[in-house]
């Protein structure tokens, strides 16, 4: 990312311990950090959490507002991601108009969430053609320490599925407050996330800490979710980097994909739906 | 000349007139800055970050004498009920000079020429009072980080409901009480040594004797604000003597 530059016994340091199979914090090549998440951030959106992979840390919230439909979907709701890869976060990011880095990342989330069509969008209909709910999911990164794809989408998961339903108010056509018992309309069976490997020296490595980010050749983002007999199902994919991928890197890291999400999908789950 | 009643003896919150909401503060929140706290008063959170000393780019805005403090203020997108879209607006930008111009006038950067120190200020939720918590926030991370400062700020928002001098105006007063004489909002900041006044902005209708009263009651709440901050920064470098400041490695 950006231009940060590590010193080139930095680097062999790295890929040389990759090639034993070994990490510089001590964790296995495939292994993540450990996954914290936090509710009640601001308590005036539909919900805001607080996500983090070790010190990697992204904050996500959800907001619905009253909205026209688009006229060649009359009676869905619509949605859009934002992402603010904030200067806060890293000394790689600037203010100002969001860079490529922040575009992409809300892209390949926003594509995620959109196509498997997790959010239930006709049910987000309030008067077909008049009146719909527009729903929101903004990002932002805290402090970045590699892999903030993989926090980010997982944030944006764990406040969809987190956020409570508001009120409209038809007589004033406004919207009045929150059903603190009542979600939004989600299709919980099609829930996939996504899961990011990067090619580092001659290793395939998950959740890269910032280092590895820096100096990996590629990365492949891989979405996974359920399919009918609750086998693993690519719902979407994005290469990232100038790097090629090879057969044998390819073979390797589906099976580390397939792998890791047999093991994650059931604490993601848990962390979504609660 | 009748004497209308006053229609705010009474908080809504349930606090006395001077009473300040709970405060907590953290210092050390963000591992890969320079500095970084959060500050929270009642229910408005703000989060600030210090990057810096370091190169200021563009050039051109170099200055051969000193190091430069630049501020950026924002509003999560979630923190309020309406969303707000992300990026700078009118409001945050001025927001962020003022703070700024407050943050300067105790921070020393002449031993660092043609830098930038950079202060990020985010509000995760808020309640009113976003500015004052966002610089409280932003002096303990500036002191975390070891920017020589002159001395400490603390920040506080006073003002006027109909005839009431209140201390820390909450969303309610600050934005939902238009009776009577309504709200008069006065986001104050206060040096912690020569107790002299960094930022002011006045929004609202007050007289000169109660403009005053209000500023006794703002030094007041910040020396319990100030204690606060520096509690927190002993706690973070494990500082105890308070003559040797809040310096990291000290």
């Amino acid at each position: 990312m950006g231009n940060y530059v590590l010193s080139n016994l930095q680097v062999e340091k790295i890929e040389s311990y990759l090639g034993e199979g070994k990490r510089l914090d001590g964790r296995k090549v495939d292994e993540y950090r450990e996954l914290f998440v936090e509710d009640g951030v601001s308590e005036n959106s539909a919900s805001a959490v607080r996500v983090r992979f070790g010190k990697t840390e992204v904050l996500a919230g959800v907001h619905l507002a009253l909205a026209t439909p688009y006229p060649d979907s009359p009676d869905s709701g619509t949605f859009m991601t934002s992402a603010e890869l904030h200067p806060m976060a890293s000394q790689q990011f600037d203010i100002g108009r969001p860079g490529i880095n922040s575009v992409e990342l809300a892209r390949v989330i926003d594509r995620g969430i959109r196509e498997s069509g997790f959010i239930d969008m006709k049910k987000l209909c309030i008067k077909e053609g008049e009146k719909v709910w527009q729903v929101f999911v903004d990002i932002f990164a805290i402090n970045d320490d590699g892999n903030l794809l993989d926090v980010a989408g997982l944030a944006a998961l764990i406040a969809l599925g987190r956020a409570r339903m508001p009120i409209y108010n038809e007589k004033e056509d406004k919207v009045d407050g929150y059903d603190d018992k009542k979600g939004i309309p989600l299709n919980k069976d099609v829930l996939s996330f996504s899961m990011t490997f990067h090619k580092v020296g001659d290793a395939i490595v998950a959740d890269v800490g910032y280092d590895e980010e820096a100096i990996s050749k590629f990365r492949l983002t891989v979405a996974i979710g359920c399919d009918e007999k609750g086998g693993a199902r690519i719902t979407a994919m994005q290469k990232g980097k100038v790097g090629t991928i090879s057969d044998k890197d390819m073979e390797t890291l589906l099976k580390l994909a397939e792998s890791k999400w047999s093991e994650m999908f059931p604490v993601v789950k848990k962390h979504v739906f609660g | 000349m009748v004497v209308k009643k006053n229609l705010y003896t009474k908080r809504k919150s349930g606090r006395k007139m001077d009473e300040v909401r709970p405060i907590t503060a953290n210092v050390g929140i963000v591992p890969s800055a320079d500095g970084s706290a959060s500050f929270q008063t009642g229910k408005t959170k703000a989060i600030a970050v210090v990057r810096g000393p370091r190169t200021l780019h563009p050039q051109h805005m170099q200055n051969a004498q000193t190091g430069i403090l630049r501020v950026s203020y924002g509003m999560m997108p979630f923190s309020v009920e309406d969303r707000i879209r992300p990026g700078p607006n009118r409001r945050s930008e001025e927001i962020s000079k003022v703070t700024e111009w407050a943050l300067s006038s105790v921070v020393d950067l002449s031993g660092f020429p043609n830098t930038v120190v950079d202060v990020f200020v985010q509000i995760p939720q808020a309640d009113a009072g976003t500015r004052v918590a966002g610089i409280n926030a932003a002096a303990l991370a500036l002191a975390h980080a070891g920017i020589p400062m002159r001395e400490m700020v603390s920040a506080i928002g006073v003002g006027k409901i109909d005839k009431s001098l209140v201390v820390d105006l909450d969303k309610y007063e600050d934005s939902e009480f238009h009776d009577g004489e309504g709200s008069t909002d006065i986001p104050v900041v206060v040096t912690s040594r020569t107790k002299e006044i960094a930022l002011l902005q006045l929004d609202g209708k007050i007289s000169v004797d109660e403009f005053k009263e209000c500023i006794e009651m703002a030094k007041k709440a910040c020396d319990g604000i100030l204690k606060v901050q520096m509690d927190a920064l002993r706690e973070v470098s494990g500082v105890r003597d308070q003559k040797s400041g809040g310096k990291k490695n000290g």
